[in-house]
């Protein structure tokens, strides 16, 4: 069974803190982490490899810096990593990221499955996985929250729905998108920290991979970001401090009155 | 030949049109009179209802078409990429919206991919740029810490998919009329290597992502026994229960309740926060909210900040008299 498991370095989204006189996120002093749905991926796919053996191999597109982030899921058991990384990359949007993720996944070359965590906590789209499987012609089964069972040729799976669950049956290869549900992410262990510094990460730029210059980057990627501003999410809330049996009850009661005067309920 | 038209992906279950498709209708209604086009509503599906797809047209269609077959019957991202291509192909539509739906999150990449045009996911709001008719479409990134607005200058049709409840339904209107079109989908498009072997219902959830009410529990619940005094709120207002990361990860409630940036994200009518300290996890997926009730003990908590009505006071107060004092019929 080989693996692939696409990774990003995402902010910790957390920590984030916005800069309120002009509008934009303050990056100084942010910590880059492994993007926290990606954990779930990895998971799966270390827990995929101890029940049937072969390997899991990481990639990951973006600057050098990138390399942390695969070095860490190597330290939770990944077999080795690749980064792609090449300044022409720079602004890519989902299709350009895709493309070039795709075109990294075909020269690793001989996987069985590609599981992807649900989506990224930065860029928040979800799209890089189904866009992965569209580029490789593979089919994909996303919002997987259950790994039933494996056969020579097929996966089943349990795929998570506004209304239930789906259970389905994907031909190998293929792609999976995961949720939460799916696995709970073991920690880094010693070992695995030893073997991620000793682990050497290859680094393939655009001449590496079978691309063409027109569809890299912001270049080529279709969509174009018009404007970024801060939303206003803050509301005028009316706030009832409860110190005693009357207040409790008066809050209570215009509590039911906004309710009832906002008509939702 | 020129990209005209605008376009939403109605979706059905069981032959039944979906409500997400007739808050598509709102959106794209606007954005075909912005653009001075028509709006035509696509569905995919085996024997859809006859009524739903005249319904269709009763809330703001000009046109139908939808596709059908038994192997579109249920979503599967092969077929249902392949009619949608097709689709795109014969009619040529310039602007496509999808609900950010299970199958709109999935279909769209895989159609946006092929098509080598634009798509952006979860919006909030779409517009038409007024010098150059694109559509701009915006959305939260960075756990709704910023929205972006985003174009597609060149690739046609340009593609969105939008946030289910961000609008309410577009209304039924008397008298108008449209032209409703079944299409056989080819044969040779349905090929699938991913198979729908079952269905298992959720009997826990109430349809989360659906629900017009919900009641989250957060942290301040303090134990998983407690959550009943919510569920008891819950069934009172026929509200679906919620729940904050912390409380999914201490086993309280499961992943399918857990509500924000690594679950799921709801735009309810009325959201009541009980012991929920309103993290930028669990904001956003949830301040879009129309009415955001919270109650908390912490005053100060970030919760209050994006909260219509707060209430500063242990829940376990607050809560049975809460019951005991909303009317008895929900509407």
């Amino acid at each position: 069974m080989r693996i692939i498991v696409p990774i990003k370095q995402v902010p910790e989204t957390n920590a984030v803190r916005m800069d309120e006189s002009t509008g934009t996120m303050i990056r100084e002093g942010v910590e880059a982490i492994v993007n926290p749905l990606d954990l779930y991926s990895i998971e799966l796919a270390i827990r995929l490899r101890e029940e049937h053996g072969g390997e899991v191999i990481g990639v990951s597109m973006g600057p050098p810096k990138a390399a942390t982030a695969l070095r860490e899921a190597i330290s939770m058991g990944l077999d080795s990593g690749v980064l792609v990384s090449d300044k022409a990359f720079a602004g890519s949007d989902t299709w350009a990221t895709s493309y070039v993720l795709a075109a990294a996944i075909r020269k690793i070359g001989n996987f069985d499955l590609i599981i992807c965590g649900e989506r990224a906590t930065d860029g928040d789209t979800g799209q890089v996985g189904p866009g992965i499987a569209a580029f490789l012609d593979l089919p994909v089964v996303s919002y997987v929250s259950k790994f039933d069972s494996l056969s020579s040729d097929a996966c089943r799976v349990h795929r998570l729905v506004e209304n239930g669950y789906e259970l389905v049956e994907m031909e190998l290869p293929g792609v999976l998108t995961v949720v939460k549900e799916v696995a709970d992410p073991r920690l880094p262990t010693l070992r695995g920290k030893q073997k991620a510094r000793r682990t050497d990460i290859p680094s393939w730029s655009a001449k590496d991979l079978d691309v063409n210059a027109g569809d890299l980057g912001l270049a080529g990627s279709p969509t174009r970001v018009v404007k970024i501003f801060r939303p206003s999410v803050a509301r005028k809330c009316i706030k009832h401090v409860v110190v005693d049996e009357g207040t409790l009850h008066k809050a209570v009661d215009e509590l039911v009155d906004f309710l009832q005067n906002k008509q939702v309920i | 030949m020129q990209h005209e038209g605008v376009w939403i992906l109605a979706e059905q279950i069981d032959g039944r049109v979906q409500r997400i498709s007739h808050e598509l209708l709102i959106r794209g209604k606007d954005l075909a009179r912005k653009r001075g086009t028509t709006l035509t509503a696509l569905i995919f599906g085996n024997g859809v209802d006859t009524g739903d797809l005249q319904e269709l047209i009763d809330r703001g269609a000009d046109r139908v078409v939808a596709m059908e077959s038994p192997a579109l019957e249920h979503f599967l991202p092969e077929p249902y990429t392949a009619c949608m291509l097709k689709i795109i192909d014969e009619y040529r539509p310039e602007i496509i919206i999808a609900g950010a739906t299970s199958t709109g999150r999935t279909l769209m990449p895989l159609v946006a991919i092929k098509a080598h045009t634009g798509l952006t996911a979860d919006c909030t709001v779409l517009d038409i740029e007024e010098e150059t008719g694109n559509l701009l479409q915006t959305r939260p990134a960075i756990g709704g810490n910023i929205m972006a607005t985003i174009k597609t200058p060149k690739g046609r049709p340009q593609m969105a998919t939008v946030r289910p409840h961000s609008t309410k339904p577009a209304p039924k209107e008397t008298g108008r009329t449209g032209d409703v079109t079944r299409l056989q989908a080819p044969q040779n498009l349905l090929a699938s290597r991913v198979r729908r072997v079952d269905f298992i219902p959720d009997v826990d959830e109430h349809g989360l992502s659906d629900a017009q009410r919900v009641v989250v529990v957060g942290r301040g619940i303090k134990k998983g026994d407690n959550v009943e005094l919510a569920r008891k709120l819950a069934d009172k207002l026929k509200a679906a229960i919620g729940a904050t990361r912390d409380v999914v990860d201490r086993g309280w409630l499961s992943y399918p309740h857990q509500i924000g940036l690594s679950g799921k994200t709801i735009t309810p009518q009325l959201y009541i926060g009980l012991g929920a300290s309103g993290s930028i996890q669990h904001l956003a997926g949830m301040q879009t909210s129309e009415v955001i009730v919270a109650v908390n003990t912490d005053p100060e908590a970030q919760i209050f900040k994006v909260a219509d009505f707060g209430i500063v006071a242990s829940l376990f107060d607050v809560v049975p008299v809460l019951i005991e004092k909303l009317p008895v019929e929900g509407k």
